[in-house]
């Protein structure tokens, strides 16, 4: 039984429709992160299932419940929100124990739960404090227990790390992580940040102009994009796109004839359906799937000018140009290259991805 | 870089790096400098000297003002204008001095401060975040009542207020004022609660609080600044109200900027200018005593609300 059911759901504000006839089933315990640029409708599905906005078409389910119209405290969900928004005239404890005085929980439970969220997040010493005394970690923790405390199923974060900064963030990505294996709830996390989409989820659900483009495990989701927007948004340093026109001589033997007449041989490329010749297609290769020796029996030479190098520490970052796009590689810091120098670049089209030109599919 | 423990400890680094303030030193004064000065000196001194003037006749006797030196200093103190103004100056027939008005004033204005501050607070609450249907027009026509002239509505209002068996009552008055100061008031609070986080109102209700406890126990423990605000803009307005004062409140009512304007007014014999004086410092003394002790606040809470006074 699916943990938090969205059906048909539509969510507009006067004229403008951020969601419309929106479908999402997320399972008992798993970890769903909706991610998108800003603007793509993630916060407002969040918002959705939360109750904190009227939907226009559709229906929430939450446990097996149908809450569309139930109010926020009803549909047994808690929620962290990106400003952390704790409640500033109160001390911590004030805040972890808001929900449970206006459910008029008894005092030595509301004291338990309340020990027992500080506890998991380790925030006791800072139970007298007021949120002005608390940096912004320690703030976001005490949000984490606000939404603990109320013992519920479900979980909503919208975007609770984007105001940290970059060594907290990784700190506390990694106790989320924790903190949910422990819990086993179901937690929906609304992020605009690829990697807290890719190191958290069970499924990823990936958002463009309030529609999921794909959802799917991380894994999934970086290797086997299912359009070129999923391709483009996921991944950093982001993958490299090259346009051409596919030639397929043969069934199975296909190329991609490049622009300025280089010809990328696609030998081993799993299509999707029965490919077309002669086809406006891109060609997608992450850099890291780019090497300059070859490294696989199935692997197909392209050559390069190196224009550019980026050293980045763990590794480094190649940049030249095929069938006249630049493209980054990802080389190991101890190989040494020049700028100028002309390499063969390998990849394995199998590995790599093939997008219709026109509508972005994955061919 | 080595720079900064070198020049800490050793003198003879600090030489060598410099690290004195080097250049042409700032000149402390300007002839553009001594312009700025010389007018504020001025426009303090425009404002100051009538209130010089007002002090010193008010601690004057009155053959001492007849002689007419205005700007000198009083040659015999004495307290008994102060005195007079406060208990024994006539308007009419009726000599009890400045008292029942000052009186007059407290019982109109502290109820009518405390209610329009709690409605408009409310209001701007229910503004800013329950949008309901019609917010939005409900907020321009309000706006709009900040901008109409008192003049138009004075007569609908009496007789209002006479249909409903208030003209001439404390309550008449109270709620006129209540009435008046809303369309500022709401706009007030409804722009302190727009610029606090939509997230904090979110928190609340998913831990379960409603209208009214979202608003008791989350937003008015915030609101200390712009009441602040609200109060010294309703304390001093109302205070120095006279218009609906002498209109609405009735005789027995009448607040202390009527009764001075009775006092000052009254021709019977000679004017008494050091009683004049002493009444009028008395009752502008309750708003310049809010303005010096809550300065500070106003400017915060002005600054907080993001409204251009």
């Amino acid at each position: 039984m699916a943990s938090v059911s969205v059906r048909n759901l539509g969510v507009a504000f006067g004229s403008l429709k951020v969601l419309a006839g929106l479908n999402l089933e997320v399972e008992k315990g798993e970890f769903i992160v909706l991610l998108g640029p800003s603007g793509c409708g993630k916060s407002t599905l969040l918002n959705a299932i939360a109750g904190l906005l009227d939907v226009n078409a559709g229906q929430v389910w939450i446990d097996g419940k149908n809450v569309t119209w139930a109010e926020p405290k009803d549909r047994g969900i808690g929620m962290v929100f990106q400003s952390y928004a704790l409640y500033p005239r109160m001390t911590a404890e004030g805040n972890l124990s808001f929900g449970l005085r206006m459910a008029r929980v008894p005092r030595e439970e509301i004291a338990q739960r309340v020990a027992r969220a500080a506890d998991l997040l380790q925030i006791q010493p800072l139970l007298k404090r007021r949120p002005v005394e608390l940096s912004g970690g320690q703030r976001q923790r005490v949000a984490i227990g606000r939404a603990l405390v109320r013992d519920v199923d479900v979980f909503l974060f919208d975007e609770p790390l984007s105001n940290l900064d970059a060594k907290l963030r990784t700190e506390l990505r990694v106790e989320l992580k924790k903190l949910h294996m422990r819990l086993g709830s179901t937690m929906i996390y609304v992020t605009h940040d690829q990697i807290e989409a890719l190191t958290l989820a069970d499924r990823v659900a990936v958002m463009h102009s309030g529609v999921i483009q794909q959802l799917a495990s991380p894994k999934e989701i970086y290797q086997r994009p299912i359009n070129r927007f999923v391709a483009g948004f996921v991944g950093s340093p982001a993958m490299n796109f090259v346009t051409g026109r596919l030639e397929i001589a043969g069934g199975t033997a296909a190329s991609l004839e490049c622009n300025d007449g280089v010809r990328i041989g696609l030998d081993g490329y799993e299509f999707a359906g029965a490919p077309e010749s002669g086809r406006p297609a891109v060609l997608g290769i992450r850099p890291e799937q780019i090497h300059l020796t070859k490294m696989f029996g199935d692997s197909i030479p392209v050559p390069l000018t190196v224009s550019l190098i980026e050293p980045m520490g763990a590794d480094s970052l190649l940049w030249g140009t095929i069938g006249g796009e630049s493209v980054s590689i990802r080389t190991g810091p101890d190989e040494t290259h020049t700028i100028g120098e002309k390499v063969n670049a390998y990849f394995q089209p199998a590995r790599a991805s093939l997008f219709d030109a026109a509508s972005g599919a994955r061919l | 870089m080595s720079v900064g423990d070198t020049t800490l400890s050793d003198p003879e680094a600090i030489a060598r790096w410099g690290v004195e303030p080097s250049g042409v030193k700032p000149r402390r004064f300007s002839p553009a400098r001594f312009g700025v000065y010389a007018f504020l000196v001025i426009s303090a001194a425009f404002f100051l000297i009538p209130l010089y003037l007002m002090v010193v006749t008010s601690l004057k006797e009155m053959p001492e003002i007849r002689l007419g030196n205005l700007f000198g200093l009083p040659q015999k103190l004495t307290f008994q204008p102060w005195i007079d103004a406060w208990l024994n100056a006539c308007t009419g027939r009726d000599c009890k001095g400045l008292s029942p008005g000052f009186l007059n004033s407290v019982k109109i204005t502290v109820p009518s401060v405390v209610i329009s501050i709690v409605i408009a607070s409310i209001n701007g609450y229910a503004l800013s975040f329950w949008r309901y249907k019609g917010a939005n027009l409900f907020f321009m026509l309000l706006v709009f009542g900040a901008f109409v002239p008192y003049q138009v509505v004075i007569y609908p209002l009496i007789i209002a207020a006479r249909t409903a068996g208030l003209f001439s009552t404390l309550a008449g008055i109270i709620i006129v004022h209540t009435i008046f100061g809303m369309p500022i008031l709401t706009l007030l609070f409804r722009n302190f609660y727009a610029a606090l986080p939509i997230e904090l109102f979110k928190a609340g209700r998913v831990d379960g609080a409603g209208f009214w406890r979202i608003f008791i126990y989350i937003m008015l423990p915030m609101s200390v600044p712009i009441t602040v605000v609200a109060v010294i803009l309703q304390v001093t307005g109302i205070w120095n109200d006279f218009l609906f004062g002498i209109i609405f409140s009735g005789r027995p009512n009448w607040p202390m900027t009527v009764q001075l304007n009775n006092i000052v007014q009254t021709t019977t014999g000679t004017r008494l200018y050091n009683v004049n004086m002493a009444a009028t410092i008395l009752t502008a003394a309750v708003p310049l005593a809010i303005y010096f002790i809550s300065g500070r606040w106003f400017v915060r809470g002005i600054a907080a609300g993001a409204v251009k006074g």
